[in-house]
């Protein structure tokens, strides 16, 4: 399949996100809004049963809540705004995914809001595309790849990018 | 946690005795190696320095003698030999006493003579001892003595001196007060005496010298053999040592009751260095045990089962006493931040050639460990401006009508939850109109612009600014006092300058007591809880509903004939709740600025653990940080000066419009 090796060889050339030599990437699904996402499973720290949130008023919308993981101060976030998705109730499987990144230069801990978790999976390069231009409700620098695994097509969200957007909004 | 000064050095001796001991084992079984060689140079020659500098001047003047011994092992003189080894060990154990407080002299002379044996043994010649260094005069030596003014300041006692040349023989003082000037000049605490010492003796000029040793650098001391001038005391030479025996024999005991307070006054402290994480860790876990333990209560109280409960209660006790005694772990006296000015005053007063005193007071006043280290420099800049800027060359603050000697004052209070560092100097103070020239010049302030003092001295903290007209390597480069108010603000402190012109100026650094901790009022707004720093309130109302809606529009009430500007938080933080009936207003301040804060309930006194906001939310200002409740929830921290500042524009408009 020329097609797929062409998208492999793209897809890893990218810099942004860490396929092994293999083409292939190992990553933590779950669901927001009804979509599928996926983040590496290196950057994943922990799943949390909700705990309960602080607001911080006149915070950004996206990361308008902070919880106590382990005695530090976690800020929250609701991809779902970062996506333009419903708001929706939270279920007997919301979870929230604490993952750590680097924001403003400094590894931060953030708290992920999902629906559902999903699984450990691998996904690889040549099953990945690039976001399309046309076609798609969201945002499109917030998307690295969309990549089909089984049945599904699953994002593989930009957080930087999502982060980068709250910390220095656009005019 | 002692507060004894000398504590630090104690702590600091311990460690190097330690390398010494270590480093002596070593060598004992590889004689030829160097290396251990300087290592345990070093270390006797580090203990020496500080316990001079320190006050411990017979743990110094011993240490020296073994110092020297080893320096000759170090340039090849003498080979290491195990018996060289073996005496310096119990030399060490020696100077251990000695830091203690509690070694008898004799002791002391007697490893000195096993000293010298042992080295004399290892050069090869048993004979040596008489040949070496300088000759002894028989009858002793006619000396006189005269130490700088500031000697005292920097940590000499002159007694300590006599004392220890009594020690050497029969000693027989006269003091010479002829340098004294007028007593409406005389500075207290400098000296300004000489001796003239007459001792008699079998001694040998070296040990007089050793008795100087610290001070030799600056002081006058001429010695000549006794002698010439006094043939006729009718001596007996062959009683000499006798009468010398008996006189240190007589001394010795003086000089112990004199030598501080007795050893079992003193228990040994043992000190333990932790990395400052590793604390910050123990910091975290105890909160969260504090956490799961006021959980473990809820439930608790929930069931009727006695013996849960009572050992819910230990736990609670347990949990309580274990948060309190982290929170004094970090807390450490600025005595040993002070104590590393005066070295620094002293290297001032000799690269710019004026004769500058420094005075501290204190010193007890216990900061958080991290404030203390990340206060030092900014300190060293601002002790550095006053003594190259601040304090004039001693022939001008003469002409002033000042003393020859600059004072620097260091001093340090707690007030509430802060800590007021103030740095004094009595030199010529700021000059407002080169601030206010250079201020013009670099585009900072308009021209012919009306400034308030703290306005126009709040120039020099801008990057790049410096009055100083000739940059010396002091000082004057412009960079430093921006870098200081940067260091401050990010301690969470704040800074401010006042200067009378001719009388000299004063800095004032005020510092929370910790990073870490505070102590808060917790309360409620809406639904949620928020911590303010208790530093910060200055006194709770009630809002009655009349007033409340009587105020609807100004947001103004008086207090005490001044009028107050509020916010409603409730409003601010956009909660969407009803006001409670009873709301409260809680008034805080910062300097001079007031502003009441109207809350729905006041819920009470609430110690806190500070934590850091992400970068989320540190940009949106009315908060400082957060804090974990007891139920494990988080509580914000408001930013108590960001919603002064944010309410104090509305009062000038309302001033403007009245």
């Amino acid at each position: 399949m020329p097609q797929a090796k062409q998208r492999a060889e793209a897809a890893m050339a990218a810099a942004d996100t860490d396929w092994n030599e293999r083409g292939e990437l190992e990553v933590l699904t779950f669901d927001v809004g009804g979509e599928t996402l996926a983040l590496e499973a290196t950057m994943v720290r922990e799943i949390l049963d909700l705990l309960p949130e602080t607001l911080v008023p006149g915070a950004p919308a996206l990361v308008r809540h902070v919880v106590n993981f382990r005695g530090r101060i976690v800020p929250v976030a609701d991809l779902r705004l970062a996506f333009a998705m419903e708001a929706a109730e939270t279920t007997p499987d919301s979870r929230i995914v604490v993952i750590e990144l680097p924001i403003d230069g400094e590894q931060t801990l953030i708290g992920l809001r999902t629906d559902h978790v999903r699984e450990v999976a691998t996904l690889s390069a040549g099953a990945s595309e690039e976001a399309p231009v046309v076609g798609m409700r969201w945002q499109r620098d917030y998307v690295r790849r969309l990549v089909r695994w089984r049945d599904d097509l699953i994002i593989l969200p930009d957080l930087s990018a999502i982060f980068a957007a709250v910390l220095s909004p656009r005019p | 946690m002692s507060e004894d000064p000398t504590a630090t050095f104690r702590v600091e001796a311990g460690e190097l005795l330690e390398q010494v001991e270590q480093g002596l084992l070593d060598l004992g079984h590889r004689l030829g190696d160097m290396a251990l060689v300087n290592a345990v140079f070093r270390g006797l020659h580090t203990l020496k320095g500080s316990g001079a500098m320190f006050g411990f001047d017979a743990l110094a003047a011993f240490t020296h003698h073994c110092e020297s011994a080893f320096d000759r092992v170090r340039k090849g003189e003498v080979p290491a030999t195990a018996e060289l080894v073996s005496v310096i060990l119990s030399a060490r154990d020696h100077m251990a006493a000695l830091v203690d407080g509690d070694a008898p002299k004799a002791e002391g002379d007697a490893i000195l003579a096993r000293l010298a044996a042992a080295v004399d043994a290892a050069r090869g010649g048993g004979a040596g001892a008489a040949a070496s260094a300088a000759v002894p005069a028989a009858q002793g030596w006619k000396m006189f003595f005269r130490l700088p003014a500031d000697a005292m300041a920097n940590g000499t006692n002159p007694l300590m001196l006599l004392d220890e040349l009594r020690d050497l023989g029969e000693a027989e003082v006269r003091v010479r007060t002829d340098a004294l000037p007028p007593l409406s000049e005389l500075i207290p605490n400098e000296c300004h005496l000489g001796w003239d010492v007459t001792l008699r003796g079998d001694i040998s000029r070296e040990a007089i010298e050793d008795v100087f040793i610290f001070v030799m650098d600056d002081m006058t001391l001429e010695i000549a053999p006794l002698g010439d001038e006094a043939p006729a005391e009718p001596v007996v030479v062959e009683d000499a040592p006798a009468v010398v025996a008996a006189a240190i024999e007589a001394a010795a005991p003086v000089a112990a009751a004199a030598g501080g307070p007795p050893a079992a006054a003193q228990p040994a402290v043992e000190n333990v260095r932790v990395p400052a994480e590793r604390l910050d860790a123990l910091m975290d876990r105890v909160g969260e045990l504090v956490i799961a333990q006021s959980r473990l209560s809820q439930l608790a109280n929930n069931r009727h089962d006695l013996l849960l409960r009572s050992v819910t209660e230990d736990i609670e006790r347990l949990a309580g006493e274990l948060r309190d005694t982290m929170m004094v772990l970090r807390m450490v006296p600025v005595s040993s931040l002070f104590g590393r000015f005066r070295r620094l005053i002293h290297d001032l007063a000799r690269e710019t050639g004026k004769s500058i005193e420094l005075q501290t007071s204190g010193e007890t006043t216990e900061v958080d460990k991290t404030v203390i280290e990340r206060l030092f420099d900014p300190l060293v800049h601002i002790i550095r401006n006053s003594c190259d800027h601040g304090l004039e060359a001693p022939a001008d603050r003469l002409a002033a009508g000042k003393s020859e000697t600059g004072l620097v004052k260091l001093s340090a209070h707690q007030a509430g939850g802060e800590v007021l560092i103030t740095i004094v100097d009595d030199g010529r103070g700021i000059d407002r109109d080169r601030v206010r020239a250079k201020g013009e010049a670099n585009g900072l302030i308009e021209p012919g612009q009306q400034l308030a003092d703290e306005e126009l001295f709040g120039l020099i903290f801008h990057p790049g600014f410096s009055t100083a007209a000739q940059v010396t390597n002091l000082s004057g480069r412009g960079v430093g006092m921006d870098v200081v108010k940067r260091t401050i603000e990010s301690l969470r402190g704040s800074i401010s300058v006042t200067s009378e012109a001719g009388k000299g100026s004063t800095i004032t650094l005020r510092i929370p007591l910790t990073l870490a901790i505070i102590e808060g009022l917790l309360v409620r707004v809406g639904e949620s809880r928020y911590v303010l720093p208790l530093s910060a309130v200055e006194e709770c109302l009630e809002l009655s509903l009349e007033e409340d809606l009587r105020s609807r529009g100004r947001s103004l009430i008086t207090l005490r004939d001044r009028l107050v500007p509020f916010v409603r938080l409730r409003d601010l933080f956009g909660t969407g709740t009803r006001p409670d009936p009873h709301q409260k207003i809680v008034v805080v301040a910062t300097g001079r600025e007031r502003v009441g804060l109207v809350v729905d309930q006041i819920i009470g006194n609430h110690q806190t653990v500070i934590k850091s906001l992400s970068a989320f939310h540190r940009g949106v200002g009315s908060f400082s940080g957060a804090t974990i409740l007891g139920d494990g929830n988080v509580a914000l921290i408001l930013d108590v000066a960001q919603l002064v500042a944010m309410a104090q524009p509305r009062e000038e408009t309302l001033r403007a419009a009245s």
